[in-house]
């Protein structure tokens, strides 16, 4: 096993994390959402340096054993997985290929950057499409949804609620 | 072992765990589904934010105590939550003050922790910061509808005020602790926050069309202490329910 871990290298390791789901929002890998933050090796040891989405996140003890039990099966036999908190995690690091699988799923992706919905200033929610018919005349019901991530919003025009990734 | 900032810790872990709980009791019993949801939501984020300070403070201490030890295994006189965050939740409208007050003043005090010298803070403050700014947000949102909504829902709120006022001025009170931690710039000084406190608080007041009760009256001694391990009545209930469990059965794992 030694010559074959020897050969496979970080971007065959990330390849293979792109198949991990998130435990939330299986359609979304932990790549796609940006919370795989480095894939290096010190020796033999495989090192995942992954980051929380939220500090609450109830997902991330999940996400770490099934990381850690996929690349077991491609054959890594020592896996590390290592927390980082600096920088913290933003949806602008969600790729554009988790956005799409997102709305596909029934969840509006965030339609702003973090930046612009930074501080403690109330500012206007921003226009979101309704993932199901695609109209932007949606209204926000609550600034908390299932989870805290999300956001509860109405489409006005088909009538559907749905949920909105929130710009984070 | 560096006791000045194993305190200040305390303090942020206690403070977001105690309010934490006393949100949780809202679940189950919430005036709308939309509002239990925000409320449980809210509860979760400053659960995970307190794991983070009680890991640290542990830590910090370096007698091999974790998150789980500081939390279930300290009595109330060894909590060092400021007294707002033990308030009982009282009708929606006290809940809504005491979060609106809380929220604000954490907002003003991670912004100014995110730039500690101390990597380690400043790394957790930045990830609150995003999460408490949301927060200052929804409560402001609600205090503005009840407080500019029906003559009924006005007075309830402009009571709640009076009543979760007198506990404000905790936050904005130095120590030995926070002075030493603020000459190593570790952390800000307490009384730094209030200016931006009360001009952001008195703004959204106005919106609301509530009066800002006075801040003066919040600096007696019987409305201070948490810090110091003083504690009112409430906090005893709250920990004998949370802490239920590892006291009945010590070590119990699942």
């Amino acid at each position: 096993m030694q010559g074959r871990e020897s050969v496979v290298t970080p971007d065959e390791v990330m390849q293979w994390l792109d198949a991990v789901p998130d435990p939330e929002i299986p359609v979304i890998s932990v790549v796609d959402l940006g919370i795989v933050r480095d894939v290096s090796f010190e020796g033999a040891t495989c090192v995942v340096t992954i980051t929380p989405t939220y500090s609450g996140c109830p997902a991330m003890r999940e996400i770490e054993e099934d990381v850690v039990s996929v690349l077991r099966g491609k054959g890594l036999e020592t896996v590390r997985i290592d927390i980082t908190l600096s920088p913290a995690w933003t949806t602008d690091w969600m790729s554009e290929r988790g956005k799409e699988a997102l709305k596909r799923y029934g969840i509006a992706p965030p339609a702003q950057r973090a930046i612009d919905v930074s501080g403690i200033m109330r500012h206007k929610e921003p226009p979101v499409s309704c993932p199901q018919c695609g109209s932007s005349h949606t209204r926000l019901i609550s600034r908390f949804g299932s989870t805290a991530c999300k956001a509860l919003y109405r489409c006005q025009s088909c009538g559907e609620p749905f949920d909105y990734f929130k710009a984070h | 072992m560096d006791q000045a900032l194993f305190q200040y810790l305390l303090r942020m872990g206690d403070s977001t765990l105690v309010l934490s709980q006393r949100l949780c009791e809202w679940t189950g019993h919430g005036p709308v589904l939309e509002e239990e949801m925000a409320v449980a939501n809210t509860a979760l984020d400053l659960l995970g934010q307190a794991r983070m300070w009680l890991t640290l403070a542990g830590e910090v201490e370096g007698l091999g105590r974790d998150e789980d030890a500081l939390a279930y295994l300290r009595d109330a006189p060894e909590y060092r939550n400021v007294l707002l965050a033990e308030r009982p939740n009282g009708n929606y409208g006290t809940t809504v003050a005491r979060q609106f007050a809380f929220d604000v003043w954490h907002y003003m005090l991670l912004e100014q922790l995110q730039n500690s010298v101390d990597e380690r803070v400043a790394a957790i403050a930045a990830k609150a910061l995003k999460e408490v700014a949301y927060h200052a947000r929804r409560s402001s949102d609600v205090l503005i509808r009840l407080g500019d909504g029906t003559e009924f829902s006005h007075n309830r709120m402009q009571e709640a005020l009076e009543e979760i006022w007198p506990y404000v001025g905790e936050l904005f009170i130095d120590d030995a602790v926070t002075e030493e931690l603020a000459a190593r710039d570790v952390v800000p000084l307490n009384a730094s926050l209030r200016e931006a406190w009360e001009s952001h608080a008195a703004q959204i007041l106005t919106e609301a069309t509530l009066r800002m009760p006075a801040i003066e009256g919040a600096f007696h001694p019987a409305h201070r202490g948490g810090v110091h391990g003083r504690h009112t009545e409430a906090l005893g209930y709250l920990l004998a329910e949370m802490q239920h469990l590892q006291r009945s059965y010590p070590g119990a794992r699942w």
